[in-house]
Parts: C-alpha cells; structure tokens; sequence
C-alpha cells in the first residue's frame, strides 16, 4: 500500500502530518525518529527534500496507538525541535485534505 | 475517495499560515435570546446572562483545541444574540443599558472578546422596542466594553428610513461625546446597516436574525496576505487568468473555514451556518487589501482603476469561495476597513485616497465605508447624508452597505486617532463641508427602487 493514499486505512489509524524544517545537519531524522517511538507513534511514511535552501521533512504518522494525544504530543515535538534546531509542527491531517482535494 | 498530498502541497498550507497570515479570524456563535423576554427588566437581564454562559460556556476552548489540532490560527471567538430590541421589548422599563452590561458580563464570563446583538431593524420604522435601544446606545457603548451594536435602517424592499437615518447620524455624535476620553471608540462599536445579513459572524454587525436556528456557528475566514502573495507571484498574466489565481487562492482559504467551522460546530453541538467568504485585512505587514491592489498594478489605491481592480477580486474571491463551502452567507466580499489595513491607511495618509474614492469601491465590495475616522466638528446631518448616500448604493444595488464611522471629538483632517489590536489607528479624513441639513430633514422614508428599467 502507498501510505501516502488514504484507500484501505481503518478506522482506527488517526493519521497526523508531521513537518520538520531547518537547517541540515546530523541527527535530524533520528532524534524526531527516536522521539514517536517512545511515544509509540507509528511512522507510515517519511519524505525528505530541500525546500527553498531548507532541509524539509514531512512525516505521516499514525497515533491511535499511542498513550499521548495530539496535543501533548505537539508540545512534545515542539521542545525535541528546540534541542535540535529545527522547527517541528504536528498537525491533523485534514486540514491538508481540505485545502487540496475536493 | 483516494487521498494523496504531495510535500508540495503540504509544504503550501503550512507557508500559507506562517508566513502569509492565513488564520480563521472568527468562529461565532449565534445564541437566540427570544426565550429571555420577561417584564421585569432584571429578570431578562437574569435570563441573557444565564443563557450566553451556558450556551458558550465552551466556545473558546474549543476554539482553541481546534486551532491547536490543526495548525491554524483562529483568531477570535464571538457571539452574535437576538437584536435586543426583541429581547427587551416586553419589558416595563425603557433603559437598556442593563441588557447592555448583562450582555458585556456575559461575554466577559466566558472569554470573549466582542459581543453582537445590540441590535434594532428600524427600516420602516421603530417599535417600543426598537425606539428604547436607539435611546440606549451611546451610554451602552460607553459603559460596556465588549458589546456592539449595529441598526438596519434601509432595504431594497422597503427604501430607506430617513428618520432613522438622521436619528443614527446624532447617535453616532452622541456616541463620540461619550466616549471622547478614547479617542470616540464608542463609534468603532457601532455599524449603521442597509439591507443587513441575519447570519454575519464579523464584528461590529453581527447579530443572530430571526430567521435563525437556537443555536449556530458561523465562521469568518481571512486571508488578504495568501492572495496577495499569489497576485504577486503573476505580475504580467492578463485579467483572465488573475481572476483564476485569486479564485483558486479564495478556494484554499475558504476550504479552511469549512473544516474549522464543521468541526467546531461538531464539537459545540450546534448546527453549523455559514463561512463567510470574507478578505478580512489586519494591520499586520502583508495582510492587506489594499496591497492585493496594488499588486494587480495599480501605483496607489485610490488611483483611478482602483474601483476595476476592486470588482475583479471581490467577485474572484467569492466565486472560488462559494465552490469551497457548502453554505455561503454574512458579509462576504473584500472588506476595505481604513484603519484596519495597512495600505488603506497608507493611501489616505499619502493623499491618493479620499472619501468619495472610497464611496465608490463600497458600491462594488462587500461592506462599506468601514472603520473611517471624521473630523470630531462634523454635523450630525452629514453623518447621517453620509449614510444615506450608502444606503442608496446599497438599495439600488441589491447589496449589503454599511457605515462605520468615527467624528472624533477635537481632531481636525489629518489627524491621526488609535484605538488600538485589531482595530487599528486612523487618519482623520477630510469629509465635504456643504450644508446638507435641509435635505435630511425633510424626514421620512425614500421609497424603495423598482427592480425594472435596470440601467
């Protein structure tokens, strides 16, 4: 399945996207990698480019399983991005299902 | 349906946030009061408080969960009430200023920053009701911090009520009296209304219309700078293809109202109403729309091709905002606030616009002539010419017109007044000294424009 389609998700998965921006530099994926998995957060898929000179990495993760809700969890990312450098924002996925497909 | 974004795309919604100020400037909640009518004037001030807690007690932290989840700002959270004039007509006594400071309680209770409703429809003329809320105004709006009021006083069905018009040009002075020691703020609350939407979730005009459920959420999207960046970005396609870069822009912003106001909705338990496609600016850089003007080509706002340039992007914005929602209503156009928006203050100040420029983009925009600073010595009969001179654009039109302004006490053309956040500051625009007082007190109502013969 391509996790970036919708088709076959159950009911269950709460898929949020996770998008993390800054400079480039060593550990960058690791420690964002590290952080949703202690909190059990299931990466579906992870796309990473260079965006306007910045390193861009966009995440699809699911947390239906994990313990923390969408918005600890965001508080959560907020301060791992502080300690790493870069600016990392959690967001329902919706609100991009919304805006770009009918 | 299959759903794929690319990181483009993703990437887009999140630049459109921060750093081109699309927020969700308003969810507003309608609360019908009609079940608040009582005889005893302490008791339906009991009743509107009780009501507005317990119906809101929840709005604004929903408002923010919502924004949190998401990822988009949402600015403000409001109530629109049952225009008081209804609420309060039943009671014995005629001074509603209780009602004014219940409503300002109630808000203040549960964390809103404005609250609408203040409200009378005086079109053909005035109830009991009515008649006690138009004497109420200037000392509600002067001891009440959060209330807002607004009067209709003209429709395409009914002509314009002439009396009431002069009635709102002395009000609005007395209004300024009141409240000289804030530089006439008191006027910044206070909108006179033609042809007025019963469901408008932006402030100072909302109220909840009778036509309206128990209870509904209305939202109101923003977005001048997303538009701005997309007419900049196309600095030499023709009129064509910009229309279609601004409705696509329009539909993007407008599919954010959607979602917030469904969900909120949802969450409140309330039926959801309508979004309102309106291009609210700020005075934050870049959120202007005066600056989606200048970006069309135009030197200056106010120039000449000012009002084309207008036309095109208010009817761009709702032709792709009315795809993006099912229900479309309130005010629903580009605003052009003087003092709210960056570039329109820039353009009075540098000399480019005037008052009958401005009058002339009201006829084909949303509102009116919004937020516009006078000379504090301006006769009351040339207010209230003002607002006749609006109200016509609007009953012959078909369109909502409304006038918010401010004759700020001791400043003179040139002057500048703060009010302060979302309301911005002023320059004090200089208005046609010529008598008019014979004119407007003639009284009476102009009859209403026949819909024929349409040239």
């Amino acid at each position: 399945m391509n996790p970036w389609e919708n088709e076959g998700s159950g009911p269950e998965i709460q898929r949020v996207i996770v998008t993390v921006v800054g400079w480039d530099r060593v550990g960058i994926i690791a420690g964002v990698a590290n952080t949703l998995s202690m909190h059990n957060v299931n990466i579906l898929d992870i796309r990473q480019t260079i965006l306007q000179n910045y390193f861009t990495m966009i995440m699809i993760v699911d947390i239906s399983r994990s313990p923390v809700s969408l918005q600890e969890l965001q508080l959560i990312l907020r301060s791992k991005g502080e300690e790493i450098g870069v600016e990392i924002h959690a967001q329902h996925e919706d609100i991009f299902k919304y805006m770009h497909r009918i | 349906m299959p759903i794929s974004l690319t990181p483009e795309e993703i990437m887009e919604t999140i630049r459109m946030i921060q750093s081109e100020n699309l927020d969700i400037r308003t969810i507003t909640m309608g609360i019908s009061l009609r079940d608040c009518a009582h005889s005893d004037m302490k008791r339906v001030a009991g009743n509107i408080y009780d009501k507005i807690t317990r119906r809101a007690e929840k709005l604004v932290q929903v408002g923010e969960d919502i924004s949190r989840e998401y990822g988009i700002p949402i600015v403000n959270k409001r109530i629109a009430v049952t225009p008081i004039s209804l609420v309060g007509e039943s009671c014995a006594g005629g001074d509603y200023l209780q009602l004014a400071q219940a409503l300002d309680r109630a808000a203040g209770q549960v964390g809103v920053n404005f609250i609408g409703g203040f409200s009378a429809l005086v079109h053909k003329g005035l109830t009991r009701g009515d008649e006690n809320l138009l004497r109420s105004i200037p000392e509600s709006l002067a001891l009440t911090q959060r209330v807002c009021s607004s009067v209709n006083i003209a429709t395409t069905k009914a002509g314009i009520n002439m009396d009431a018009v002069y009635r709102m040009g002395r009000i609005i002075k007395e209004t300024a009296e009141r409240t000289r020691d804030r530089d006439a703020v008191g006027c910044a609350k206070l909108v006179v209304f033609c042809n007025v939407p019963e469901d408008n979730p932006f402030m100072a005009g909302a109220f909840h219309g009778s036509g309206e459920p128990e209870l509904v959420i209305n939202v109101g999207v923003s977005g001048p700078g997303v538009v701005l960046n997309a007419v900049k970005g196309h600095p030499d396609v023709d009129f064509g293809s910009l229309a279609t870069i601004i409705k696509q822009a329009a539909f993007k912003i407008t599919r954010m109202g959607e979602l917030v106001g469904r969900e909120a909705a949802r969450r409140l338990n309330a039926p959801f109403g309508i979004v309102d496609l309106s291009l609210a600016p700020t005075p934050a850089v870049g959120d202007s729309v005066a600056g989606i003007l200048e970006a069309m080509g135009l030197e200056k706002v106010g120039g000449h091709g000012t009002t084309a340039a207008l036309a095109l992007l208010n009817d761009a914005v709702k032709k792709g905002g009315s795809m993006a929602s099912s229900h479309v209503g309130g005010l629903s156009g580009a605003f052009i606030p003087v003092s709210e928006d960056a570039g329109m203050i820039r353009a009075v100040e540098e000399g480019s616009l005037g008052f009958d420029k401005l009058e002339a983009m009201t006829c084909v925009c949303s509102v009116g002539l919004d937020m516009v600073a006078v000379p504090g010595d301006t006769p009351a009969e040339t207010i209230a010419a003002i607002i006749a001179d609006e109200a016509a654009i609007g009953i012959i039109n078909k369109k909502t017109t409304a006038v918010r302004i401010i004759p700020v006490p001791g400043k003179k053309a040139g002057d500048k007044v703060e009010f302060g956040g979302l309301l911005g500051y002023a320059p004090v625009m200089p208005v046609h000294a010529f008598d008019v007082a014979s004119f407007i007190k003639r009284g009476g109502r102009i009859p209403a424009p026949i819909q024929a013969l349409s040239n």
